[in-house]
């Protein structure tokens, strides 16, 4: 989406209207434009994030073994469970080896064809480039689902691949699902790249051409560089992405045995709620969350800065 | 929008390019080397995205026992008649869950995108538009929301919605998707770049009001826009999986993937329910690539509209 070329653009764009602005109607105005969605994220997503961090900072207490449950304030007792949770930080370690690897790799792919369906060497852009958007179409649950069966020993169509390589066994079962994860986005970031790929003005190619460049020469020194802020972007969702992973192991599950009830972040969140200890759960998302905000913004600030240098 | 003029304004494809001047000397033979690898890298790839969605539709038109013994990825002489006969088992298992499911994932995902789509572009449209106090702290806020991970806000939406006794509801998945940080987001994108503020200034000399001024000039401006983020809302409810997991415990109010996971997990005890699966798949995934399809001209230029400044 268009996204991609407006990182560069800073939030600060020039104040659009008139300094004659702030007139009684346009006032009102705003506030209509802005109030419902204004009381949705309230609503939905800041006191949500508060109440985690409250349920986090509490603590349950029994009179006795038998007594009723009361909920106190722990202060970080949670936390320090937290931290010392080694099925949680072990989840954490594996879906941060997934997203070296398959992060690159699904970037990789989506801007080899991003270039390719951008030079003149193909033919029938069109189809591939729906051929490849299709599987963005197919939700995770679905797509785990449907290579499932394809990784099985008995149900696959390639069973004399799979009857001797065991995707579904504990080597390999991480792999099956990076395998899944880009399968499914592959497409949909060439979308990205290629749409900003079409934006750059022809006329730096013209002269690149008369200068005796070649194709290749053409898409490294020019093509990629002014393509890097919607790299950048693909790459901050895909790291979002990433640390959020459940709908495909948790899917992936009935099939292979090799993933246990915390093989995710998520999915350890998932399973402490449904203990239930909903305390523990949620300082487990509170560490989640604020993992996944300060990766992708430090990444966001690291790259913009090498950009801008 | 700019994508077709750019498109045409570029020589690629054409065979009299400068670079096929200048590269003459090296002879074609090269270009033809150089083109058919291109021709090949893709293709092997429209296998690779292809094969699994060929798989499903070919194993739709299977009994439960022809899955293993007829050729995997070609239809059986009985095809047909055995996937209407899978279709018609699959609407009726259970008295008709699966269309109760399909209807389901509709009004989440359907109405839920509509609505969210309508309250983003409100919100961007101010944040592009209109000059006012705390405009940049409200859009670093929306900035910020698009960095929390879904999957975070999900725990804790339980717990608020169990205070209020609105779990296991459709208002408890149906409610929350409706915030889409990522939609205001592309919004102000979408209306600064094809919004003009000459415009809005003519329509107020013209006497007319600033909100109905936005609603019959300025979304007809964003329409390409508003498809793209309508989309993409309607397939990240869709595709949700943590949420109706967490929120949902009555089968009727599950949305298809959530369903079809239910039933997944159960083939080990009930195996007549794996054909149901993979037919189920098959029919989940249709009304997505038919919207993609049916919506590709705006969702396109879409894609390319904020891109070309």
């Amino acid at each position: 989406m268009t996204v991609i070329s407006t990182p560069a653009e800073s939030p600060k764009a020039p104040p659009v209207t008139r300094k004659n602005r702030s007139s009684g109607a346009q006032r009102r105005a705003v506030a209509i434009f802005i109030a419902p969605f204004a009381l949705l994220f309230i609503a939905f997503y800041a006191i949500p994030i508060v109440y985690a961090v409250i349920q986090s900072l509490l603590t349950v207490e029994r009179e006795g073994t038998f007594g009723k449950p009361e909920q106190v304030f722990g202060g970080l007792v949670q936390y320090q469970q937290v931290f010392q949770n080694t099925a949680f930080w072990e989840a954490v370690a594996r879906v941060l080896l997934f997203g070296v690897v398959q992060v690159p790799v699904m970037l990789g792919l989506a801007l080899l064809f991003a270039l390719l369906l951008d030079s003149p060497l193909l033919k029938g852009k069109k189809f591939f480039r729906l051929a490849f958007f299709a599987p963005y179409a197919v939700p995770g649950v679905i797509a785990a689902i449907m290579w499932g069966f394809l990784y099985s020993p008995s149900l696959s169509p390639f069973g004399a691949v799979t009857s001797n390589v065991d995707f579904l066994g504990a080597d390999l079962v991480l792999w099956a699902i990076a395998n899944i994860v880009t399968w499914v986005y592959v497409g949909y970031n060439m979308l990205i790249i290629y749409a900003s790929l079409l934006a750059i003005p022809t006329e730096i190619y013209e002269a690149a051409r008369l200068d005796g460049a070649s194709n290749i020469q053409i898409a490294w020194r020019i093509k990629i560089p002014l393509v890097v802020p919607a790299i950048i972007l693909t790459a901050v969702f895909s790291i979002i992405g990433t640390l959020q992973l459940l709908a495909e192991p948790q899917t992936l599950r009935s099939f292979s045995s090799a993933i246990s009830s915390t093989y995710t972040p998520n999915l350890a969140v998932y399973t402490t709620a449904s203990i239930p200890n909903y305390n523990l759960a949620a300082a487990f998302s509170v560490v989640l969350a604020l993992a996944t905000f300060i990766l992708s913004f430090v990444f966001l600030k690291a790259t913009q800065r090498k950009v801008s240098q | 929008m700019a994508t077709p003029a750019t498109a045409s304004k570029r020589p690629r494809g054409g065979s009299t390019t400068a670079s096929d001047v200048e590269t003459r000397g090296r002879g074609p033979r090269q270009s033809i080397m150089s083109r058919s690898a291109a021709m090949l890298v893709m293709g092997v790839f429209t296998l690779y995205f292809l094969t699994p969605i060929w798989w499903l539709l070919t194993t739709s038109t299977k009994t439960g026992g022809e899955i293993t013994s007829t050729a995997p990825l070609w239809f059986t002489t009985n095809s047909l008649g055995t996937f209407f006969d899978n279709l018609g088992r699959l609407f009726t298992y259970g008295d008709g869950l699966f269309g109760r499911w399909l209807l389901n994932s509709a009004v989440y995902a359907g109405v839920g995108a509509l609505i969210g789509t309508v309250i983003a572009a409100m919100c961007g449209y101010a944040l592009a538009k209109y000059e006012f106090r705390g405009r940049e702290a409200i859009f670093n806020v929306v900035l910020s929301g698009v960095l929390v991970p879904a999957t975070a806000l999900a725990l804790p939406l339980f717990l608020i919605f169990s205070r209020v006794e609105l779990t296991n509801t459709m208002l408890a998945v149906f409610l929350p998707s409706l915030v889409s940080p990522f939609g205001v987001y592309l919004a102000r994108i979408y209306a600064a770049a094809s919004v003009p503020g000459e415009l809005l200034e003519a329509a107020r000399l013209d006497g007319s009001g600033e909100i109905r001024t936005f609603f019959t000039v300025s979304t007809r401006l964003m329409a390409p826009a508003l498809v793209t983020i309508f989309l993409f809302q309607f397939v990240a409810i869709w595709n949700n999986f943590f949420l109706p997991l967490i929120m949902l415990r009555d089968q009727a109010l599950f949305p298809v993937t959530l369903g079809l996971y239910a039933w997944n997990s159960q083939i080990s005890q009930i195996p007549e329910l794996r054909s149901l699966v993979i037919v189920g798949a098959l029919v989940s995934i249709v009304p997505l690539i038919i919207a993609f399809l049916a919506l590709q001209r705006f969702w396109s230029s879409g894609l390319g509209a904020g891109s070309v400044k």
